[in-house]
């Protein structure tokens, strides 16, 4: 243990500390990839498919590349024969992918989106790129589009690819025990039909890149916005078929990523092939409308689903189909869908479930993960349901959660199904009961009753919701981490972990501090960079604490027995005598009796000519890859009270408690932060956030004007309890954090939102609900049409 | 040929001259021309408040103002705060309240914030946060900014006194 936390300055794990990266970013010191400016850098604009399906002919560049400035036009038949051969990478394949469909670099034919890339123009500036573009003449057949994953699946609907006899992308079972037996005769049976759209990432720096190409050496250097430089690279290698010392990619500073900015995408292949050919750097960067056109969201599920109960109000079984839009194509495979259905069950006993996902094309921008990666729409409709039985058997909406909890003394629980890392679903730890227990006392819940009769009383219509749910965090398969102490004495960790705002460099160095016994200041964190770490994975699924913090931890703790090692050689005592402190290896006994990390460091590496003392590797470092061995789950509950204006259809947040474990915390602070924020997100998704698109798939929302995102007027402050059940499975005890705020929200909001409406009759069984459909919902009885 | 223009504007207490294109807007140029990258550009439209920089001392967004616009003006951008690197009230009160993740919005927020405590020392968390509406955050939550503005409105009051 460091004496640090004996001298009450603790930086180490558990210390809410504040965060390394602020004040660089506080001065308008961050560098973001739009922030870097290359010498001699061109730049690039897209001619983007202005249908949302068509037949690309002919493409006529003569008068966009006689504008001066303009460098390059470049177009599918432009493109270096191996990209010309194969679509971008499918992710993660599954055999139940009937339809692999992924896009080229650039339309070869067709256009499947709109906004689909169809040529890259490269310019003096984005300006004139943007002239040029408009310039390019491309002859667009257009053809029928489906906008709607329901529709899509009609005998007549139009083909979202063309030639193809089905919409169909996948379609797969989940299931557990045997639900259709477990429904004959069960006491009660209910059927809710659940629409739900989840918007997209919309993270506030948009996407972008700019790659370099050394012809002597033959490789390419790509900056670029994304949650993962190492997975990057590995679709650039596979796509431009180079060797790994060919491609160095890196992740600057990224502003936000909540999913989407984890998957490839044609832009990066483009500027990189670009830059070849024309031998100077090239920078492209989103703009927000490209963003609202071609970064990847989450939109529409649409779910029928029945839950069997006994008398007692305890599930038999949950049954039903899923039929999910996966939008153009399919990059993550059936990633999402496959994530949605397995997190139905959440904290309840379900002793039978089976559940039929289609994952269904339409001709708009794919859908991947964004913050919650399918749970949500999950929890709200399993939360439904639970709603629905407690309304049927006329009890409270918290007793029938009780009825039907996982028990602490169950775990770890075998859910029964596989997860889409391969392995069972089994929930490692957690307190389910004690958790919502937590978020119903702060919240008041007991005496909400009265609040309301009082409220309406006043004519106010106030109601409260709850929201529970189980989320596998962690996945693997691993992240890289090294820690090395220079010879300057300066420790650094190095890892592939990708921070997009959840404050790796602070968090992986306050790990690193407790081993090394070190103030966690003392330590750099150098993140996203493939040249510093051969392997890496990224951040996305709430992966880092896990794997990439368990990884440090190991390294750290190796790098400290071996400093022990090499101090003891050199003051010629044991290791045992040994500590740790201030930078210094010191003997317990007499701690003025010490070497400096830098001393150590120095005969780490060795001298010319001689042999390395005692047999050591050299180098005061070590390299860690901590790989789990499957998912380890956090959980909240979440309780939020709102107000609904009948006239308006405004819901007002009260006041929203959220209880949640994840496991061990590095830094309080720090998982406040991603909670509340995770709140807001979902907020956003509950009363705001809708992609819009007309019946030839039309975008109609493709600015801040037209899809709302909440603003600090629209979030209320959150309330936080934290419950602490380390998982068994990793050294450190610790469980995803990043997503939890975002995955019971909606639940808890819409389910608030009808309880609010109760006296009316309404019922809510889709997300987002937005003003103007609660007025819609409301009908007669809406303010402003009776009075 | 593109319309240009010379203007001659004052950039964080610094005089610049420039010949410019007349659309070139006041963020591209203090990000393109003049390399101070501190001030962001999220929506282009207006909406998100990621590009907000004062301009005589009144927040702009510096995405649908142009730079000929700015011409005999004063324009203070986010690098302005700080004091020889050393964080202001306002910068350090978002970093002891967390009011920060990715960072891409905060010098709009600081903008925002730097105009609005000027004018209004004592605010309630309402007015914080009617204040901060015109400025969009994906990560935080706008929990650690609104309790940063109202720290950092204390802590002026205090030294103020």
């Amino acid at each position: 243990m460091s004496t640090a936390k004996l001298s009450g300055s603790f930086t180490g794990f558990g210390a809410s500390v504040k965060r390394k990266e602020d004040p660089a970013f506080l001065r308008g010191e961050g560098q973001f990839v739009d922030d870097i400016h290359l010498p001699q850098m061109l730049h690039a604009a897209f001619v983007r498919s202005p249908y949302a399906h068509a037949r690309v002919g002919e493409i006529d560049k003569t008068a966009a590349l006689a504008l001066p400035g303009v460098h390059a036009v470049i177009t599918f038949a432009d493109l270096p024969e191996e990209i010309r051969r194969q679509t971008l990478p499918l992710l993660v394949p599954h055999p139940a992918i009937k339809q692999p469909k992924l896009p080229y670099a650039l339309a070869k034919d067709e256009t499947c989106y709109a906004g689909e890339a169809v040529a890259c123009v490269i310019a003096d500036s984005r300006y004139i790129a943007e002239d040029a573009a408009q310039l390019v003449e491309v002859d667009y057949q257009p053809l029928p589009a489906v906008n709607d994953c329901r529709k899509a699946l009609e005998p007549d609907a139009p083909m979202a690819h063309a030639g193809t006899e089905s919409n169909i992308a996948a379609r797969f079972p989940v299931k557990v025990g045997d639900a259709d037996r477990a429904f004959t005769g069960a006491a009660h049976v209910f059927r809710e039909k659940i629409y739900q759209h989840r918007g997209g990432p919309f993270f506030m720096e948009c996407r972008g890149a700019i790659a370099q190409y050394d012809a002597h050496a033959g490789a390419y250097t790509l900056h670029v916005s994304c949650q993962g430089p190492h997975r990057i690279k590995r679709s650039m290698l596979e796509m431009l078929d180079l060797a790994d010392h060919q491609l160095r990619v890196i992740a600057p500073d990224v502003g936000g990523g909540f999913g989407p900015k984890g998957s490839f995408y044609p832009e990066y292949l483009n500027v990189a092939i670009a830059a070849k050919q024309l031998g100077r750097p090239v920078k492209w960067i989103e703009d927000r409308r490209e963003n609202f056109l071609t970064t990847h969201q989450e939109r529409d599920q649409y779910w029928d689903m029945e839950i069997a109960v006994d008398a007692n109000a305890k599930i038999i079984g949950v049954r039903g189909q899923l039929i999910h839009e996966t939008g153009a194509y399919v990059p993550w495979g059936i990633v999402l869908p496959w994530i949605t259905a397995t997190t139905v069950p959440g904290p309840y006993v379900v002793p039978h479930f089976k559940l039929d996902v289609l994952s269904v094309f339409t001709n708009k921008i794919q859908t991947t993960p964004v913050r919650g990666a399918g749970r949500p729409e999950a929890v709200t409709t399993m939360e439904r349901l639970m709603d629905r039985v407690a309304r049927e058997l006329k009890l409270d909406r918290a007793e029938v959660r009780r009825r039907n909890f996982i028990q602490p003394e169950q775990m770890p629980y075998q859910v029964g199904i596989i997860f889409r890392d391969g392995r069972p679903v089994t929930y490692d730890s957690g307190n389910y009961p004690a958790c919502l227990d937590g978020a119903l006392q702060v919240s008041d819940y007991k005496s909400f009753s009265q609040r309301q009769a009082k409220a309406r009383a006043a004519g106010r219509y106030t109601g409260i919701g709850i929201g529970n749910a189980v989320e596998a965090t962690g996945l693997g398969p691993y992240e890289s981490a090294t820690v090395r102490v220079a010879t300057s004495g300066r420790i650094a960790i190095y890892t592939g972990a990708t921070p997009q705002g959840q404050s790796h460099k602070t968090t992986l160095a306050q790990i690193a501090a407790d081993q090394l016994g070190v103030d966690f200041n003392s330590i750099d964190v150098v993140t996203a960079d493939t040249l510093m770490n051969a392997l890496g994975v990224g951040t996305f699924a709430a992966r880092t604490a896990v794997n990439a913090g368990n990884s440090v931890h190991v390294a750290a703790m190796e790098v400290a027995a071996k400093a022990k090692k090499i101090a003891a050689g050199m003051m010629e005592c044991v290791e045992d005598d040994l500590e740790l402190a201030d930078g210094y290896v010191r003997l317990k006994s007499a701690p003025d009796v010490k070497k400096s990390l830098r001393e150590i460091a120095v005969k780490s590496i060795g001298m010319p000519g001689f042999s390395m003392a005692g047999g050591l590797p050299p180098g005061l470092e070590h390299t860690a890859h901590f790989t789990p061995d499957q998912a380890v789950y956090s959980n909240g509950a979440h309780v939020a009270e709102v107000e609904v204006d009948i006239e308006t259809g405004e819901v007002k947040i009260l006041r929203y408690t959220v209880a949640h474990d994840c496991g061990r915390v590095i830094n309080p602070m720090i998982v406040d932060g991603q909670v509340v924020g995770g709140v807001a997100h979902g907020v956003g998704n509950a009363l705001y956030e809708q992609l819009a698109f007309d019946d030839n798939a039309q975008p109609l929302t493709t600015n801040f004007g037209e899809y709302l995102l909440p603003m600090a007027t629209d979030v209320p402050q959150v309330d936080l309890v934290h419950l602490e059940t380390p998982s068994p499975l990793n050294p450190l005890g610790v469980k995803g954090a990043g997503e939890g705020g975002t995955i019971s929200a909606i639940a808890a909001i819409i389910s608030a939102v009808e309880h609010a409406l109760e006296p009316f009759g309404v019922r809510i069984a889709e997300a987002p609900i937005t003003p103007q459909r609660i007025v819609e919902l409301l009908g007669e009885h809406a303010r402003g049409r009776t009075q | 040929m593109a319309d240009t223009r010379t203007i001659t504007l004052s950039v964080n207490g610094k005089a610049h001259t420039a010949t410019i294109e007349t659309r070139l807007t006041l963020v591209d140029f203090l990000r393109h021309e003049l390399q101070l990258t501190g001030t962001h550009v999220g929506c282009e439209h207006g909406v998100c408040g990621a590009c907000t920089v004062l301009v005589n001392g009144n927040t702009v967004r510096a995405c649908l103002m142009l730079a000929v616009q700015c011409d005999g003006e004063e324009v203070a951008a986010v690098e302005s705060l700080a004091t020889d690197g050393k964080l202001n009230v306002l910068q350090q009160a978002f970093q002891d309240n967390h009011g920060l993740q990715c960072g891409f919005c905060t010098p709009g927020m600081l903008m925002t914030l730097t105009e609005f405590l000027r004018d209004h020392p004592e605010p309630s968390e309402a007015e914080v946060r009617a204040a901060l509406s015109g400025n969009l955050c994906r990560c935080t939550g706008y929990q650690g900014i609104v309790d940063a503005a109202l720290d950092a409105a204390k802590r002026m009051r205090e030294t103020a006194r």
